[in-house]
């Protein structure tokens, strides 16, 4: 503590920052966005290669993917869901905790891609709700990092006053 | 008197080390396995069934995402299975250039399937890194012949879809003396780590005539002592031109599966030496029609994939469709054997002993 009540003004310069809540909230939950580890297909691989050494997830904050996905905020659904998976992909994104997000990678994940048929489930939109779709097949793990840019603005817009899964009332999804 | 019981517990199908959605039902007397029942079709998304509502050359890509980490190997066979059925001649070019992926392929599938194993075994994406470094030099090879990095398309019946452009050659060539030191940096990091070998040394025995009565292929079964390899025993396309060995190990356990994979890619870059040495110039496809009409009759055509013996069944009764689509995956065959080699084992154990089989669970589900 200072001996005498004057606070040095240059020290204010340095030491103290003004925010609002939001704004350095959702910096923290931007950085820090850990994804579920969570591969169905082919764009599963494409996903470990986005996160390995030339293309590194980790400039995003999001190398630590997360087994449980009681710990994850961002599912990566990558791959095909077939109607016998569907419902475990179902479970684990009930299981995972607000806030999150879904992102659906690759053709199969957006709309069935180019399997149309009695196995597989046309789109995974149909059981849950997507936030950010990322068309390719595989994407490229650049088309990946643009939609979870995007993820991340989204999360940029949100406040804190009017989220779903913050405060007591209820509020609409 | 200690009364105890076996406990029955469930693994997958979100697991991070089943490679995928792979389900595995564990009995276990204490941690030690009792009993082990795989339940797979997680996966199931009816390729085949599709495949015979297509033209032959409309199913290559179905093909692509059989086994999806070696593309090219699966195009490879299916084009040598409907060429064998239409009797189309394949010029020496492409016959070179077709060796030259699938010989790439099985580096990036074997690679791969180190730098996993070591994930399962706790080395948490340290050797993946690695592996996957290296698959990204190979995946630019692949992008600049095909235009995709893993769906690659590229083999088609009658040849192959384009031309190598002119800089491929020149950059392969600059690659294989940077993968032969990569193999060796795998020997000198990881075999000879003590930790490894206690996790893998004995683990997942697999007899040899246990192995050829479950018709185990590939890696698995020539870990296991069986000299066996389709590109030697049929050679298909220009293998018989090339020299050079079939790796064996005597073992039979994880660790030896993981030698296997490290002797066999020694013996692909010296496959490709050769091949970029003495590749000819001239066409690089037979003109085949896009509505491809086949004379009625049936062929089987496999070869050696990554992961074991890969075929196709194509039957066809004159029509530009196939009567019937079938094919051999080596995954799933490889993966009947999973019980016997996990029995007696602990839970640990089997996530190790499943990452040597190495599957894809495309492969195994189709």
């Amino acid at each position: 503590m200072f001996e005498d009540d004057a606070i040095p003004v240059e020290k204010i310069d340095r030491n103290i920052f003004l925010t609002t809540v939001d704004w350095i909230y959702n910096w923290g939950r931007q950085y820090s966005m850990w994804p579920a580890m969570f591969g169905l297909a082919c764009c599963a691989i494409e996903m470990i290669g986005a996160s390995t050494a030339r293309y590194d997830i980790a400039r995003f904050g999001m190398e630590f993917y997360r087994a449980s996905p009681r710990h994850a905020d961002l599912m990566i659904v990558a791959g095909t869901v077939t109607h016998k998976m569907a419902p475990q992909v179902k479970r684990i994104w009930d299981q995972m905790p607000e806030p999150k997000y879904c992102l659906a990678m690759g053709s199969c994940a957006i709309s069935g891609g180019i399997f149309k048929s009695y196995a597989v489930l046309q789109g995974v939109d149909e059981i849950i709700p997507v936030d950010v779709y990322v068309p390719g097949c595989p994407p490229r793990p650049e088309a990946l990092f643009d939609g979870i840019r995007k993820i991340h603005r989204m999360v940029r817009a949100q406040s804190i006053k009017t989220v779903r899964w913050y405060g007591k009332e209820k509020k609409e999804a | 008197m200690l009364k105890t019981e076996t406990i029955t517990i469930n693994m997958g199908p979100q697991h991070p080390s089943t490679h995928g959605v792979f389900r595995m039902v564990l009995t276990l007397n204490g941690e030690t396995i009792v009993d082990l029942k795989p339940m797979f079709g997680y996966l199931h998304r009816g390729l085949e069934k599709t495949s015979e509502s297509r033209t032959y050359l409309q199913a290559v890509p179905f093909t692509d995402r059989l086994d999806y980490i070696c593309s090219m190997s699966n195009n490879f066979a299916y084009a040598v299975a409907v060429e064998k059925l239409a009797g189309i001649e394949v010029p020496l070019r492409a016959e070179y250039i077709r060796v030259i992926m699938a010989e790439l392929t099985r580096l990036v599938n074997h690679m791969l399937a180190v730098g996993f194993l070591f994930n399962d075994l706790g080395a948490w994406y340290t050797p993946v890194v690695y592996a996957f470094r290296e698959r990204e030099r190979i995946l630019d090879l692949f992008e600049m012949a095909s235009g995709s990095r893993m769906m690659c398309n590229y083999i088609r019946p009658g040849g192959v879809a384009a031309d190598l452009p002119a800089e491929f050659l020149p950059q392969l060539r600059k690659m294989i003396p940077h993968l032969e030191n990569f193999v060796r940096e795998i020997r000198f990091y990881l075999s000879d780590n003590e930790i490894f070998k206690a996790r893998a040394v004995g683990v997942g025995f697999l007899p040899a005539d246990m192995a050829v009565a479950y018709s185990i292929t590939g890696p698995v079964l020539r870990a296991s002592g069986v000299k066996y390899d389709v590109r030697k025993a049929e050679p298909y396309s220009i293998y018989d031109q090339f020299e050079f060995d079939v790796p064996t190990q005597v073992a039979g356990d994880v660790y030896a599966r993981y030698l296997q994979r490290l002797d066999e890619m020694d013996e692909s870059l010296k496959i490709l030496r050769q091949a970029v040495e003495r590749i000819p110039d001239g066409e690089y496809a037979t003109k085949v029609p896009s509505r491809l009409r086949p004379p009625k009759g049936e062929a089987y055509a496999r070869i050696e994939a990554p992961k074991g013996e890969l075929g196709f069944y194509l039957v066809s009764d004159g029509s530009p469709n196939p009567y019937r689509w079938r094919n051999r995956p080596p995954s799933l065959i490889n993966l009947s054997a999973l019980r016997e080699m996990c029995l007696g084992h602990k839970v640990a154990d089997v996530v190790t002993i499943l990452g040597s089989i190495d599957i894809t669970l495309a492969d195994v589900d189709r």
